[in-house]
């Protein structure tokens, strides 16, 4: 196995499929230290799914997934599907991934604090008083200090998504992982959430993310997947994806969601 | 009406009092654990241990609490002597009692409706949030202990309160196997005195204040986690 060191996440031809409908069809994805690399296409392209295939929330039918150097150990069921091997080994990958949901998934029993110490406390066994330090100066980062004891249920759907973007970013990702992380937003509160997403493409973040910003994608992003039916239709710079895409589709897509 | 009895009956009432909250408390306690384990056999269980729950569960609240009771005392409880070497053991003086056999059936019956209620809130919690717990790593048992439960228990906690309300009514039933509960001292009162209605009273207020307090202490937990409506 070539392992290249600079390689934090690389995927190959993962497929996916729910009973007859083929959801992806073979994508693979190389994310070097560093890169943003953001995934767009119209709904119902697999960009979602092909991003929680990469943290096996959904369990991908065939596919080689190596995660900071590490391959993930899969094994073919009597149902010719592939799922992991090792059930801790997933577990222990899915630490160094930093997920954010579309709906922001924060624990509503406990306080902005609480959930961004609750995984470096409870899964990476560190320091409850380290935990709450390091906690605080993520929230001081995002603009929610004060919040810090608040329950979720009382912020804006903006200020969740900034808490669950610390609570990411506590468990020291090697990448951050964004589903569609301003789809759920009232548009006034979407501005505030990508302003916090662009300070960290600028700190040199490896971040992967699908997202329906197209103007956005096109600022932050190294690189730039256009997803169609399950298949990347095309891939490039992203003044290339914007600018000059060769698909058909790609130029209607883009030109479609310029503004 | 006549009230002249109370001072001599004083430090019964009270005895009669803590066996009935000993009861309660020891029925929630238990069964509540049970339930935990019952719930979870029937939401993510393997297909054997599900039925067995939902057997069991369906069981325990399709038949009246009193048969249960007289069905341990009068059966189990004419079976236990014939175990070898029982009778001598430390733990006779606790099997003999009527009120371990209350205490028993009380806790099984307690754990199948609790079951029931916490199976619902097991899986009213949002599913992104136990996804949010798998993305961060969590292995199965720190996301049941840390995020399932925790958010079940909250989500079942108005529902609960009102169980363990019912239960503390269940309670008198246990004067039918000789524990002398707050309901057996009003019976013994009314035979010593011939006063039917007095002892009544004053039993009656000890249950509402047990309630009072039953919900007060809830609510307390309850206030832990605000809730924006």
């Amino acid at each position: 196995m070539k392992t290249d060191i600079s390689c934090a996440l690389r995927v190959d031809d993962v497929y996916k499929s729910y009973g007859t409908h083929e959801v992806l069809k073979g994508i693979s994805l190389a994310a070097r230290k560093g890169d943003v690399i953001s995934l767009i296409g119209s709904s119902g392209s697999g960009k979602s799914t092909f991003l929680r295939c990469i943290n096996f929330l959904e369990i991908p039918d065939r596919g080689r997934f190596v995660i900071n150097g590490e391959e993930v150990l899969m094994k073919t069921g009597s149902d010719g599907r592939a799922h992991p091997a090792n059930r801790r080994q997933v577990e222990r990958l899915r630490t160094g991934l930093g997920m954010v949901f579309q709906s922001f998934n924060l624990w509503a029993h406990m306080t902005v604090l609480e959930n961004v110490i609750e995984a470096p406390v409870h899964v990476l066994g560190m320091g409850r008083k380290e935990a709450v330090e390091k906690a605080e100066a993520l929230l001081q980062k995002v603009g929610l200090y004060e919040k810090r004891n608040v329950y979720p249920a009382f912020m804006s759907g903006g200020q969740q998504q900034r808490a669950s973007i610390a609570r990411a970013l506590c468990v020291d990702p090697s990448v951050m992982l964004f589903d569609e992380p301003t789809s759920a937003l009232d548009p006034e509160l979407v501005g505030e959430v990508l302003k916090v997403i662009r300070g960290l493409a600028e700190e040199g973040r490896t971040m992967l993310l699908v997202t329906h910003e197209m103007k956005f994608a096109r600022d932050v992003s190294s690189h730039v997947m256009f997803l169609h039916q399950g298949r990347v239709e095309e891939e490039g710079r992203p003044e290339q994806i914007f600018g000059a895409p060769a698909s058909a589709r790609c130029r209607e897509f883009t030109s479609s969601s310029r503004h | 009406m006549d009230f002249s009895w109370v001072s001599n009956y004083w430090p019964l009432i009270v005895a009669g009092a803590t066996q009935t909250v000993l009861l309660l408390v020891i029925s929630v306690g238990f069964g509540f654990v049970l339930a935990i384990g019952l719930a979870l056999a029937q939401v993510s269980g393997p297909h054997w241990l599900r039925w067995v729950a939902k057997s069991y569960c369906t069981c325990l609240r399709g038949t009246p609490l009193l048969i249960q009771l007289w069905l341990l005392y009068y059966g189990i409880g004419s079976l236990l002597p014939m175990i070898p070497g029982l009778r001598s053991s430390f733990l006779w003086p606790i099997v003999r009692e009527g009120f371990f056999f209350a205490a028993v059936s009380f806790t099984l019956n307690y754990a199948a409706y609790e079951a029931e209620v916490l199976r619902g809130a097991l899986l009213a919690v949002p599913k992104g949030e136990l996804e949010a717990g798998q993305a961060f790593g969590m292995g199965r048992w720190t996301l049941l202990r840390r995020i399932w439960l925790p958010r079940a228990i909250r989500i079942a906690l108005p529902t609960i309160t009102g169980e363990v309300v019912l239960q503390l009514k269940a309670t008198p039933l246990a004067f039918t196997v000789t524990v002398m509960d707050l309901y057996a001292v009003a019976y013994k009162i009314r035979q010593d005195t011939l006063l039917v209605y007095e002892p009544l009273v004053v039993v009656t207020l000890f249950y509402v204040c047990l309630t009072i307090l039953i919900t007060r202490a809830f609510r307390v937990v309850e206030m832990q986690v605000p809730i924006r409506r």
